[in-house]
């Protein structure tokens, strides 16, 4: 019988706005045993964050827990005093945040701050600390482990400080991590090495952990329970196979259905047809610094091009290319066979408008001051000088398109919408020009899933009835898999593989596309353990790529 | 290491060149003047040697460019140029160019004067705000922040000289504890000298104290909100060592900046307390001069204004860069 | 140095109290978190803000009157205190007549706005209507002439005062009090309006800068660095020299040698934020895709830069009111800004500034020089607490 480490009851929390209290939190149950990996998922706005938070007895600036109870190892951390708490903080309960850069403190080296909180409580002196960090970053598979302690974080890569953060919580050997979204910001060929890692040290010292994500796949490897949590509520909670392969509620059943959406494959290009847009050998550069080389791709009629790479692979500079802002220094770029000036302020308005783009974050996308009906209604004045009420028709027919009640929305600002919503007015803006293609830059990576999905069916949608064509640019090779014809494959400036999407998902292919696709979790909880015995740990991750 | 050095080397070089066009800001501003200049000034009832003195003085015969790098060659080597009131003293007197005392000798104490009040000044200001603000920081939106912030917004509104006329009624008029004039020397006793120099230093204390501590408390504020605070907290250390380690040694460099740009200002302060309390230094000079439209001292004085203005700060923005780890420890 | 003993015993005092307060309040509540986890800073604070709060009102009901001399300092606390209070009561009832008469905006408006805002507002408008109105308000021409010169303020016969003339006349017989009305139309209307062209030069050029970037930005920005290298007023002060030569040349008023001086120099601080703003603005995907749709420039700044700079620009409005209305009045102060004939407070401090010394014996004759420089302090006070309480509102009420 293993013992309870953590229990909640009734956690009630509340966050201040505009001097008001709201509740963030509803009352929550949690039940954690000693070495029990409990997920916690859920959408933005979830609470997932202020529970875990909760669990350490901490609120964040503007909010309080106003009911509940929170016992960690027999203490109630809600009634205790702040001497009391500060005393298991660090100690017994130990937390690992979103941002390592921003959470490790600039001023002072990696080691210091790892020392930090084992001779504060009184545990160890600082040098045997220093040998046990040294231990523990070479069992995180921190490369070179007996120095890299001594390096200021910005000296250190975002994967390797997330790992040193690890260590840095496991240094009084608590009983309870929590996990904030961890890898949420790394790229998913770092994130996997950090996943593998942190998984190995809490399975090695038997700790206690909660791990908060908003990435199903994500927690299946790492969790031996999930909580699902929605606006503050509790929807279920299973055991971690259970919950993959039978969830009850809707909710539940909705999230896992994402990720299995997908558009029925198109027949194959005629051969000899004029592509919509095409790059021809096109290289560009940030002032001096070139950032393309040498790229060369085809977008054809009502097509979907997913043009995927990691941060910094130039993706969506290829798209600066096309639409002009950022004109190449080499090659050049055609629209239906014709080649299309290189500044956007040298095409026609015709050429421009044929061209429309739609933007990752909603919120810069559109003027916070301008009322959705003349977002919309610009361009449509613009390109084809409807005004008056033949112009407001045009505009509640894009709303109806993208199934937006006009009469409700047609007068609201954009901060009056959702992200969701907000991103439906962006693709608005982009049809209402009428054109025969839309380059979608991340459009779906800053929304939660569900909103996401229903983003992309629409776009799928309204591809089949307008005979769109889609530039697509992501990060996410789900949402490649989702909606994509063909799959180009970017990375440090150039293209390393491109193909039909049917061809890209199966081998053989470039190592590094291979290393991208089999980095990507999968719902399978079997998958990292299956993955890491194939390729082994030290073929995974920045050690990986490095290689090639 | 080199980096760092670059940076401050380029630092440096830009304070020059700006102090360089500063100069020939000045310059041209004075020589842009339409007219018989020396007539103008010295009025119809000059004698002809005084007009033909400035005159020379001024080289109004040759050329912009010559009378500039004339002008800037002289202030280089300390020579600042005659003023005006001397020479029409002297051109009175007969023209007797011995007794004549250059405006440098002239600028000399009224400077050490100013630095002395800057001085106490920032000595009696920087700590009080600098604790005032971290306080009002840690105990944000309490009663007591609110009050400094009323506070020190009121003081930051009012005028210098209704700041200096409330303390002279209250310390001087009402309760006689310092005196309403600042008339210092050189050679004055420390004590006496510091209890002289009390008023204005205090009304020049309000006006900066109160720029110093909500700079500061913006500063703290914003970085107790950084995440590595919280992460510090939630490493169960205490209060006051999440203070001391964790949060200083990243508030110095906006802390030192505050400081900095806040003496900074205390040059253009000292201006009009100075005129207030009649304090020998270098702003009343500046003022009586400006009314005399005495250009060589007017010229003289804004020049040393712009310098310790663009030096102090270029001091701001080095220390800024030396205290960034990021800059110290380059990857 | 006796006081130092006194101010270390109350200190002392205070801290022992502040501890017996604490201890108090834990055994009294049976511990609630709020004694529990209080600091003993925070204990020291409450008992010392007692401490002030009980001295201040014993001091406040102290006589007046000190065996036939009036006691000055109670007679100045209270009319500090009265004035404090009055305006809060002012300011609170303002507010609430806000609350309830107007349209939904405002009604909304005056629902969050702090006590410090409502005062503010309260105070710009009645400023307002007394530059406009001024000539009806003031019993007297701000140039009259009038019958007696040289009578002392305060109104008291026995030192040489008139209670015909409020706060006396000066040395050729003007009405003080006249012109103390008539300074709030020339005060405050020309800052007003050197404000407004500093806006109109500094916000122009600034924008574009920031939409054109290149050379033009480069050009305009290292100018504006070299001009603001120099201290404000130092060249400010400078330039009238300067002026002062031409005006009387060119025979134009000194006076309007001063607003395009101020301007200039102002203009260049209008020019940083509104560049910053504009470059904010610019860099957003919004403005991106109106580019790529080919609009021109007037739509790019009419339509999307200018309505989402308004608010940081009213909020600097504000503050580069104060700032250039505070240069004016220390240039005036100084005996280089606003000329006579005209009334103007800064030049009315300066000039009575000598009968602060009458403070001890005669209070209401030093009102006088107080008066004229706290009118131009509390213009200052009320437009930056109206400021600081837009910025809170626009920062998304962040801490």
């Amino acid at each position: 019988m293993t013992q309870q480490l953590l229990k909640i009851r009734g956690l009630k929390i509340e966050g201040k706005s505009d001097e008001i209290w709201n509740p963030i939190v509803n009352g929550i149950d949690l039940d954690l045993k000693k070495g029990e990996v409990l997920g916690l998922i859920g959408e933005s706005g979830a609470g997932k964050s202020t529970v875990g938070l909760a669990a350490m007895g901490f609120t964040r600036d503007g909010c309080r827990i106003s009911g509940g109870l929170v016992e960690f190892a027999g203490i109630d951390l809600v009634t205790a005093s702040a001497a009391v708490k500060r005393g298991m903080l660090g100690k017994r309960i130990a937390y690992v945040a979103q941002s390592a850069a921003a959470s490790f403190n600039p001023a002072h080296r990696l080691m210091d701050q790892h020392t930090e909180a084992p001779t504060q409580h009184g545990l160890q002196l600082k040098a045997d600390s220093e040998l046990d960090g040294i231990e523990l970053y070479r069992r995180l598979r921190l490369p070179d482990p007996d120095n890299i302690g001594f390096r200021y974080p910005h000296q250190v890569s975002g994967g390797q400080l997330q790992r040193a953060m690890t260590a840095m919580a496991m240094s009084c050997r608590p009983d309870l991590i929590i996990f904030d979204e961890p890898t949420t910001a790394l790229d998913v060929t770092t994130q996997i090495e950090v996943l593998a890692a942190i998984r190995d040290i809490v399975e090695q010292f038997d700790t206690a952990a909660i791990y908060i994500t908003h990435d199903l796949a994500v927690v299946a490897q790492m969790a031996d329970r999930i909580k699902v949590l929605l606006r503050g509520d509790e929807v279920e909670e299973a055991d971690t196979r259970n919950m993959l392969t039978d969830p009850k509620e809707d909710y539940t059943k909705s999230l896992w259905a994402v990720r299995s959406f997908q558009r029925p494959s198109k027949p194959a290009v005629l051969k000899g047809a004029t592509p919509i847009v095409s790059l021809k050998n096109v290289s560009a550069a940030y002032g001096k610094s070139p950032v393309l080389f040498d790229v060369d791709f085809e977008i054809h009629a009502g097509r979907t091009v997913a043009v995927v790479g990691e941060s910094g692979s130039g993706k969506s500079t290829a798209a600066r290319c096309i639409t002009g802002l950022l004109p190449p220094k080499q090659g050049h770029i055609e629209f239906n066979g014709e080649a299309l000036p290189l500044d956007y302020r040298k095409r026609s308005k015709e050429q421009l408008r044929q061209a429309q783009m739609i933007y990752q974050m909603a919120d810069t996308a559109l003027n916070p001051r301008s009322r959705i009906g003349d977002i919309i209604g610009r361009p449509v004045q613009f390109y084809s000088g409807l005004t008056g009420p033949a112009k407001r028709k045009r505009v509640e027919e894009l709303l109806v398109q993208i199934e937006m009640e006009p009469s409700q929305y047609i007068d609201r600002l954009p901060g009056e919408l959702s992200g969701g919503q907000k991103q439906r007015i962006g693709i608005a803006r982009a049809l209402a020009a009428e054109p025969q293609f839309i380059i979608c830059d991340e459009v779906t990576s800053a929304l939660d899933q569900l909103v996401a999905e229903g983003i992309l069916k629409l776009l799928a949608q309204l591809q089949d009835d307008l005979g769109l064509s889609y530039m697509f640019i992501t990060h996410d090779l789900a949402t490649v898999r989702a909606i994509s014809d063909e799959v180009v494959v970017m990375k440090d400036g150039r293209v390393v593989e491109q193909g039909p999407k049917a061809e890209m998902f199966r081998p053989p292919h470039h190592p590094y596309t291979d290393l991208l696709l089999s980095s990507v979790p999968e719902m399978d909880p079997d998958w990292l353990t299956n993955l890491l015995k194939i390729r082994g740990v030290d073929n995974i991750g920045d050690a990986a790529v490095q290689k090639m | 290491m080199g980096s760092i050095f670059q940076i401050i080397l380029h630092r440096l070089a830009l304070g020059l060149v700006t102090l360089l066009i500063v100069s020939m800001v000045i310059f041209v501003a004075v020589n842009a003047l339409p007219g018989d200049f020396a007539q103008a000034i010295l009025g119809q009832g000059a004698t002809d040697e005084a007009v033909t003195q400035i005159r020379a003085d001024l080289g109004l015969d040759q050329n912009y460019f010559l009378r500039y790098f004339g002008w800037l060659g002289n202030v280089l080597t300390g020579n600042l140029g005659i003023s005006f009131a001397q020479m029409n003293f002297a051109s009175g007197m007969g023209g007797d160019q011995v007794s004549l005392v250059g405006v440098a000798e002239q600028i000399a104490p009224r400077f050490r004067a100013t630095m002395f009040l800057a001085g106490v000044t920032a000595m009696i200001a920087v700590p009080i705000s600098i604790t005032l603000g971290i306080l009002a920081a840690l105990y944000r939106n309490s009663l007591f922040d609110r009050t400094v912030n009323i506070a020190t917004l009121s003081s930051i509104s009012s005028p210098e000289f209704f700041l200096a006329y409330i303390l002279i009624l209250l310390l001087a008029v009402l309760n006689p504890v310092f005196p309403s004039l600042s008339n210092v020397y050189e050679g004055m006793a420390l004590g006496e000298k510091l209890n002289r120099t009390m008023l204005p230093a205090l009304t020049l204390t309000l006006v900066v104290t109160a720029h110093m501590m909500r700079m500061t408390r913006a500063a703290i504020i914003n970085l107790l909100a950084s995440p590595y605070i919280e992460m510090a907290r939630l490493k169960g250390i205490s209060p006051m060592r999440v203070i001391v380690r964790h949060a200083l040694p990243n508030a110095l460099a906006p802390i030192i900046n505050v400081i900095a740009l806040n003496l900074a200002y205390l040059i253009t302060g000292v201006v009009v307390v100075e005129v207030v309390f009649v304090y020998p230094g270098i702003g009343q000079l500046f003022v009586d001069s400006v009314k005399i439209r005495d250009i060589p001292v007017v010229q003289a004085c804004c020049l040393i204004f712009a310098a310790a203005y663009i030096l102090l700060n270029l001091i701001a923005d080095i220390l800024s860069i030396l205290s960034n780890p990021r800059l110290r420890h380059p990857k | 140095m006796s006081w130092w003993i006194y101010l270390i015993l109350i200190l002392t005092t205070t801290g022992a109290v502040a501890w017996v307060f604490r201890f108090a309040g834990q055994q009294l509540t049976e511990n609630r978190p709020f004694y529990r986890d209080m600091p003993f800073v925070i204990a020291f604070g409450y008992v010392f803000g007692g401490v002030v709060l009980v001295g201040a009102m014993i001091y406040y009901l102290q006589s007046t009157d000190k065996n036939g001399v009036p006691a000055a300092g109670v007679i100045f606390f209270r009319w500090a205190v009265q004035g404090f209070v009055g305006f809060a009561i002012a300011a609170y009832l303002f507010r609430l007549f806000g609350r309830y008469v107007g349209t939904a905006g405002t009604r909304k408006l005056f629902g969050s706005m702090p006590l410090t805002a409502a005062f503010g507002v309260l105070v710009i408008i009645i400023y307002a209507a007394v530059s406009i109105f001024a000539g009806a308000i003031a019993p007297h021409g701000q140039e009259e002439i009038l019958a007696g010169s040289n009578i002392v303020p305060g109104g008291n016969p026995l030192l040489g005062g008139n209670p015909e003339f409020p706060l006396g006349t000066d040395q050729i017989g003007r009405d003080i009090y006249s012109r103390l009305i008539y300074g709030a139309q020339n005060t405050v209307g020309i800052a007003f309006a050197t404000t407004c062209l500093a806006f109109f030069v500094g916000g122009s050029l600034g924008f574009l800068a920031s939409i054109l970037g290149g050379w033009i930005d480069q050009l305009l920005s290292r100018a504006v660095d070299v001009l603001m290298a120099i201290p404000a007023l130092i060249f400010a002060l400078l330039l009238m020299t300067i002026a002062s030569v031409w005006s009387n040349q060119l025979g134009i008023d000194r006076t309007i040698f001063m607003i395009l001086i101020i301007a200039m120099i102002d203009s260049t601080r209008v020019y940083r934020l509104s560049r910053a703003v504009g470059q904010n603005i610019v860099v957003m995907d919004y403005i991106e895709a109106a580019k790529l749709r080919g609009e021109g420039m007037g739509y790019l700044i009419f339509k999307e830069i200018l309505p989402n700079a308004l608010a940081p620009l009213l909020a600097e409005f504000g503050l580069r009111f104060c700032f250039v209305f505070l240069t004016i009045a220390s240039l005036s102060f100084l005996g280089v800004g606003i000329q006579p004939p005209l009334a103007d407070w800064g030049t009315m401090v300066k000039d009575l500034s000598q009968f602060i010394n009458f403070a001890a014996f005669a209070p209401n004759v030093a009102t006088a020089p107080l008066l004229a420089a706290g009118a131009i302090a509390l213009l200052t006070v009320a437009v930056n607490f109206v400021v600081d309480w837009m910025l809170h509102k626009s920062s998304g009420l962040k801490d």
